[in-house]
């Protein structure tokens, strides 16, 4: 997968946001540079804003509560927005959600722009949702957010259990568009990360041109519903 | 429950969507047993604020939706507190069925079968208000099971539902209600027999 040259990177800063059209047939790898960052990740059909990722199509339809390679992210449409073809990390949370204005404010005390500029203390819910106005979407567009880097497990009885030191420095997960897709981004805390203090990391990003997808792509055979997923997708582009 | 209550069946596979008003109680009774209903709710003043399935599951840090479960909005708004249950679980991961979505869990051709968001679709494009797809978002499987296991697996477990159970929530604002009553043929958690439900409000 690495074998074709880069576009372009850069990097998001801690606890700010992100978004771009991922073209059909681009690689996104996001990278933990520092250790301990969490990327939510919302992704949209950029052609038809209302076909969307969907969390329990992408669950249901892959019997998991995780996501690492091998694995898609599905829209509500049962085509497939994106493979994750790469992971060093093995575990990326589809269910914990993104903080608000009252959580963080509650957890790290008041951090307004006023005193600390650009350290100030962001949230997801608004991180997404200014980045999704500029797209011309908004609240009716949320949607349950992917978490990349960040672990929470699920005991026996239900419980959500954050899950410290998932992602070492250096960390990587590695996206395949399979259409266009308006990926949104933000690096603000995990609404579980329990620290009492605001520490938000920075991701790096790098956009390169994938490969054609193989008739034995791992993520086509990893289940014979991304098979289908995968025929459904290539049919809306015939 | 009083008398006068609006009291309704709904039909397997139909859709049903109603106002319920601030301090209301709002009963589901599963009337067969293990029947899929398919659930969601919305600020009746507000309907970009909704239910969200993220922000209920970690505000309690439980994946389970049970007695004590506050339902959350997308807007950080209680829309319902669960105040009985029978059934002892209830799903929100799971979601809702769909044209598109069988075709990849189960078969292409099954592209024709009934689905839940067809009804959720129906029901928001006859209430008008201008909802649509849009306002179809990730919802509550009422007395479906569906763990999740220590090794990030997600499964579909028999029902642990049976005839009568209910669930009771009361609104803590005025909430619009949305429910398909699942018509899904394709799944064993149902007995592959979608069975009628009963409504109150009072």
């Amino acid at each position: 997968m690495s074998h074709t040259s880069v576009l372009w990177e850069e990097t998001v800063q801690p606890a700010a946001s992100w978004s771009h059209v991922l073209k059909r047939g681009t690689l996104l790898r996001i990278t933990d540079i520092e250790g301990g960052a969490n990327a939510g990740a919302l992704f949209y059909n950029f052609e038809c804003p209302v076909e969307r990722y969907n969390m329990p199509d992408t669950l249901k339809a892959q019997h998991i509560a995780r996501l690492t390679s091998g694995l898609v992210l599905y829209s509500d449409m049962g085509r497939i927005l994106c493979s994750v073809v790469e992971d060093t990390v093995g575990w990326h949370d589809p269910l914990g959600g993104c903080s608000n204005a009252a959580m963080v404010r509650a957890q790290y005390g008041e951090g307004a722009y006023q005193q600390l500029r650009n350290d100030y203390y962001r949230n997801g819910h608004d991180s997404f949702l200014v980045e999704l106005g500029k797209w011309g979407l908004g609240p009716r567009d949320l949607a349950p957010n992917v978490n990349f880097f960040s672990r929470v497990d699920v005991g026996a009885d239900g419980a959500m259990t954050w899950h410290e030191g998932n992602s070492p420095a250096g960390s990587y997960v590695e996206l395949r568009a399979e259409m266009n897709v308006l990926t949104v981004l933000h690096t603000c805390p995990h609404p579980l990360d329990p620290s009492p203090e605001y520490r938000p990391k920075p991701v790096s990003l790098s956009i390169r041109h994938a490969p054609p997808v193989a008739a034995d792509d791992p993520c086509r055979l990893s289940r014979p519903e991304n098979g289908r997923g995968f025929t459904l997708t290539e049919r809306y582009f015939l | 429950m009083t008398a006068g209550a609006y009291s309704f069946v709904i039909p397997a596979g139909e859709p049903w969507i109603h106002e319920i008003q601030n301090g209301q109680h709002f009963r589901i009774v599963d009337l067969h047993g293990n029947q899929a209903v398919d659930t969601l709710f919305y600020n009746a003043h507000d309907y970009a604020d909704r239910y969200s399935a993220q922000d209920t599951i970690r505000r309690q840090r439980n994946i389970y939706l049970t007695t004590g479960t506050q339902l959350m909005s997308t807007g950080g708004n209680v829309l319902l507190t669960i105040v009985a249950d029978t059934c002892g679980r209830h799903d929100t991961l799971g979601g809702a069925c769909a044209n598109e979505s069988n075709m990849v869990r189960y078969a292409i051709e099954k592209r024709f079968m009934h689905a839940c968001r067809s009804s959720f679709l129906k029901a928001v494009t006859e209430w008008d208000h201008g909802m649509s797809k849009r306002d179809i978002t990730c919802n509550i499987n009422f007395f479906m099971n569906v763990p999740v296991t220590s090794d990030g697996k997600l499964t579909f477990e028999d029902g642990i539902s049976e005839p009568g159970k209910y669930v009771e929530m009361r609104a803590e604002m005025d909430v619009l209600a949305l429910i398909s009553n699942c018509p899904q043929l394709n799944n064993p958690c149902n007995a592959y027999n979608p069975t009628p439900v009963q409504v109150t409000i009072w």
